[in-house]
């Protein structure tokens, strides 16, 4: 039987508390739509990375700039968009954290632990004319979450480097 | 939870015990301000116990690297205890595990410092 396509959307303002928030719905999200705990704990963690980088880099975190925040809920996957009101960016000019001279930077890691925490990462220019961060990870086999939270099917697969 | 910090002397090394959340915001101010009287007070030899920290985002590692700088700078020593699965699982993906020295033993750790 196929699903309908579930969409949740919040307009967040440009400050700390908004992270928690972001991170506290979609952990929600997940957890009702059958993640096991190592899962929300990805998708929490790459939430919390966007909504910052959003607040941070995005909209330098000026409080008249909103964040949008959305959730697509498919019968395949769980799609999350986080929309900032900046001057956009592209990824290519993000620079590699794991790079000898990057190592100890004290910032610039927020990219890389979305695309080493989802299944599908990219970032595009956003209606508003700043960057909109697009990842998703694909929900668990029915019946793979254990009663407990732990991992599931979806937990184990591998994941990108 | 927000990040709890208390610290203790052993001999030369200060054991910073941290519990809660190293996140952007309270965690990461809290971390920063810790290291910082730390130095402040010519204590220089540093030792983070994790054990308690189940927690941490792109900015508390930041916070983590500032400090190992900061204290690398006056010649100190900080160094990391006891870290939880998913700390640790984040040390190793963005290869900071290999720039912190780790332990899992206290007194261990403690005599590294000499």
């Amino acid at each position: 039987m196929a699903l309908t396509t579930k969409h949740l959307e919040m307009t967040l303002e440009t400050q700390v508390e908004s992270v928690n928030l972001a991170e506290e719905m979609c952990l929600r999200v997940a957890e009702a739509a059958g993640f096991g705990e190592d899962d929300c704990y990805r998708i929490g963690m790459s939430v919390r990375e966007g909504v910052i980088n959003a607040f941070h880099y995005g909209n330098e975190e000026r409080p008249e700039k909103k964040i949008h925040l959305a959730v697509d809920l498919t019968a395949e996957k769980m799609i999350i968009h986080v929309l900032d009101e900046g001057i956009g960016f592209k990824l290519a000019d993000v620079p590699d954290p794991l790079a000898e001279e990057n190592l100890l930077s004290t910032s610039g890691r927020g990219i890389f632990l979305m695309r080493a925490f989802m299944d599908e990462f990219d970032v595009v220019p956003g209606k508003t004319g700043g960057a909109e961060i697009v990842m998703s990870k694909k929900l668990p086999a029915p019946g793979s979450a254990s009663p407990n939270g732990q991992s599931g099917q979806n937990a184990t697969r591998k994941r990108e480097a | 939870m927000s990040l709890h910090a208390t610290h203790r002397d052993a001999g030369q090394v200060t054991v910073v015990d941290l519990s809660g959340k190293i996140t952007l915001g309270d965690g990461s101010a809290l971390l920063r301000k810790t290291i910082r009287g730390l130095l402040e007070d010519q204590r220089k030899k540093i030792l983070l116990n994790l054990a308690d920290v189940d927690y941490i985002d792109s900015s508390g590692i930041g916070e983590l690297v500032s400090g190992f700088t900061a204290v690398k700078n006056q010649s100190g020593d900080l160094k990391l205890l006891h870290l939880t699965k998913k700390v640790k699982d984040l040390l190793q993906i963005t290869k900071l595990y290999t720039v912190f020295d780790v332990f899992t033993d206290e007194s261990a750790a403690l005599r590294s410092f000499n």
